[in-house]
């Protein structure tokens, strides 16, 4: 029903827009906060939690208690709550869903027959599936079985009840479409795996300030007091920083922040220093910063290391970590990088530029027998040439206003368009490796032959500079 | 810090060596090379003479798997390109680190930066023309820099007149006709270079042409048959003397 239906129908409806994601995060701290009951509890989107209360119900005085004290605590949050105990997953969402409030089954009950009288539904299983069932005519958890609830024993019923479901289904793998599958999750036969939820809080420090301050040198102590709290709070952890978060509150409620990416996991104050203090140059204090907060909001393990024993190479230079840092710091993430080989003919697509420290992918060796030059121009530049056969190597030619000739050439190294990530109307490129009379090197080719009707005369590019 | 004498003033004490040869056991921590920006024969002569000191100076010492950085400002990737990964010497390929920097200002900060670096092997810096940035002050600090912590520098000056700098070994390069191609006459053959060592505090100036054969740093003229240019290090083929089948049809 659309909502302008809806008000014409009851004028005084109230109405909330939807928040999806916000109900989400709101049902993870949930998570987090049921713990109390168990030691592990799980999501079950949109509104659902389960709690392993595995061998915890005698600390609350039983499991009577214990679903007691749920509603309590959901009631003083202010949260209408159903709790269900029961020895699997399954089993306690279809209490909780479709028995009354505060229903327990023990681990020694016969779950199907005190569960035959509950709906479908309570397989937690897609619309269409439910849809199929109802047209079935199989209403209840006991008629998909193949069971009553009234206790006569009827193997042979149960066995062809199974039989029929595992026919009727038995190209639906996923547990939601398989009502069969989700009837053993219930009672245990087929093992359910959850996804837990575990609280990792970031480690962060801040300082609030007694006085503003307004000037970079008290900004620098500050920052040098918590890099250093940073590193205990990493190293009781056993974790090293890869991404830090500096924040500044300025007195006029303005936040400025700073952020800096590290090549490789650290725990050095002074280099975590060294590296804020660059980017705090623009810093506009106003009329003064009253608190200063620095996260790490990645990090990664960093186990605790041996000091080096010589202590000359302690203090001799820096470390390659902390030299790209420093360099990526001043000069952008991209502009450090290490060239790798990646899975292609054409020269410019044969190597891209990923994170100096990142591991290399593996590669195919390249031919020893393609000679590529030692450079290769960002795009290659057109040039003039004079060519002594329309399909044959060039002359003479001119590059950047200069005319040269052509003393000697290898070639053509053909390479052709790659088809299967080029358009159709890409041209071949015949490579030659040319000296002129100087003895400069060049790498050259012609993009194109004369008759292959994907555009007009062939052009010349110049792409590399032999060593 | 102060009781240990810096590589500068341990320099000179040894014998000096009046005439430069590759492969010399004395090696400077920071060249100039001046070449022209339309070529690669900068860069390739700073890989080469890199590669000689690294094999000179480390024979012997196993493998050498520290990183090389690159550095190359705005200007000078515009006019000579940026380094091909296959083009590269094999025992380089893996061990690149490229710095691809706006200004001649962040250039330097990149170079001084690898140079406090004790992981890195060396550092080879390109930089177009002669720039405000690189004065004398700045190659001196790049001097002082490169001996204090003892990790070389070959900085290649594209398209530059030789101002005042404090670099140790200045060469001024460009591109020669190389020798034949040992398969192809028509071929280009192995790299060479004219290269003229103008300033030297070790060396007499002088001038050398010098060809990389197969990842060697050699001089050109060398008479030497067997290594006069092989670019590719097969040596299956051998000459088919009285056994040509083209000479026993014709006999």
């Amino acid at each position: 029903m659309l909502l302008a239906d809806a008000r014409a129908l009851c004028p005084d409806l109230v109405a909330v827009p939807g928040d999806p994601a916000g109900d989400l995060a709101e049902l993870e701290k949930l998570a987090l906060w049921a713990q109390r009951w168990g030691p592990w509890s799980a999501l079950d989107p949109p509104d659902g939690l389960l709690v392993d209360v595995t061998g915890a119900a005698h600390l609350f005085g039983g499991e009577e208690r214990l679903l007691k004290d749920v509603a309590a605590a959901f009631a003083a949050r202010g949260l209408t709550a159903r709790a269900a105990l029961a020895p699997t997953a399954g089993a306690a969402w279809a209490l909780a869903h479709y028995a009354r409030p505060g229903a327990i089954l023990a681990s020694g009950d016969d779950l199907l027959r005190l569960l035959a009288d509950v709906p479908v539904a309570a397989l937690r299983l897609d619309d269409d599936v439910l849809t199929a069932l109802r047209r079935l005519g199989i209403k209840r958890l006991g008629e998909l079985a193949g069971v009553s609830g009234a206790g006569e024993e009827d193997l042979a019923r149960e066995a062809a009840a199974r039989d029929a479901l595992r026919r009727r289904f038995r190209n639906r793998h996923s547990p939601a479409a398989n009502p069969l599958l989700r009837l053993d999750q219930l009672l245990g036969k087929v093992p359910e795996p959850l996804l837990p939820v575990i609280a990792r809080p970031m480690p962060l420090v801040q300082r609030r300030l007694m006085e503003p301050i307004r000037h970079r040198t008290p900004l620098d102590t500050v920052l040098a007091d918590l890099a250093a709290e940073m590193v205990r709070a990493l190293e009781a952890r056993g974790e090293g920083a890869r991404r830090l978060e500096l924040a500044l509150w300025r007195v006029d409620g303005e936040v400025l922040q700073r952020r800096i990416e590290l090549a490789a996991a650290t725990r050095e104050a002074g280099h975590i220093t060294r590296l804020f203090a660059a980017r705090l140059d623009d810093v506009d204090a106003g009329f003064g910063i009253e608190m200063v907060q620095l996260r790490a909001s990645w990090s990664e393990p960093l186990a605790l290391a041996q000091a080096d024993l010589d202590a000359a190479a302690e203090d001799h230079g820096t470390s390659l970590a902390a030299c790209i840092d420093r360099l990526s710091v001043r000069l952008g993430p991209r502009a450090v990088t290490r060239p790798v080989a990646r899975a292609s003919h054409i020269p410019e697509r044969a190597q891209s530029w990923q994170p100096p420290l990142a591991p290399v992918p593996p590669s195919q060796h390249p031919l020893a027998f393609h000679s590529r030059p030692l450079k290769l121009l960002d795009r290659p530049e057109p040039i003039a040439v004079l060519h002594a056969a329309p399909d044959g190597v060039p002359q003479r030619f001119r590059w950047r206003g200069e005319v040269r000739e052509v003393a000697r050439a290898q070639g053509p190294e053909r390479i052709a368009p790659e088809w299967w990530r080029e358009r159709s109307t890409a041209r071949l490129r015949d490579y030659y490796r040319i000296e002129d009379e100087a003895g400069r090197r060049y790498w050259i080719y012609r993009a194109g032959l004369a008759g292959d009707g994907r555009g007009g005369v062939p052009e010349w590019f110049l792409q590399g500079l032999c060593a | 810090m102060s009781s240990k004498p810096s590589p500068a003033r341990v320099l000179p004490r040894t014998a000096p060596d009046p005439r430069w040869r590759p492969g010399s056991p004395v090696q400077p921590f920071h060249s100039e090379i001046f070449a022209p920006a339309g070529e690669a024969s900068g860069a390739g002569l700073a890989l080469a003479l890199a590669r000689d000191a690294m094999t000179s100076l480390a024979a012997g010492e196993g493998e050498d798997t520290r990183q090389v950085l690159w550095v190359q400002d705005r200007a000078a990737i515009r006019k000579g390109g940026r380094p091909c990964l296959a083009g590269l010497p094999q025992d380089l390929r893996h061990r690149l680190i490229h710095v691809a920097a706006a200004t001649p200002e962040d250039a330097l900060f990149a170079l001084e930066e690898g140079l406090k670096c004790r992981d890195l092997a060396c550092v080879i810096g390109e930089i177009a023309g002669n720039p405000k940035a690189l004065s004398f002050t700045a190659s001196r600090r790049l001097s002082l820099t490169a001996e204090k912590h003892g990790v070389r520098l070959w900085l290649v000056r594209l398209d530059a007149a030789p101002d005042l700098s404090s670099a140790r070994m200045r060469w001024q390069a460009r591109a020669a006709p190389s020798a034949p191609a040992r398969w192809d006459a028509a071929a280009p053959g192995p790299a060479t270079w004219q290269a003229e060592l103008f300033r030297a505090r070790t060396h007499a100036p002088g001038q050398w042409s010098l060809s990389d054969d197969a990842g060697t740093l050699r001089l050109a003229r060398e008479p030497d048959l067997d290594t006069l240019a092989a670019p590719d290090p097969v040596h299956l083929a051998r000459p088919t003397v009285g056994r040509s089948l083209a000479a026993r049809i014709h006999a």
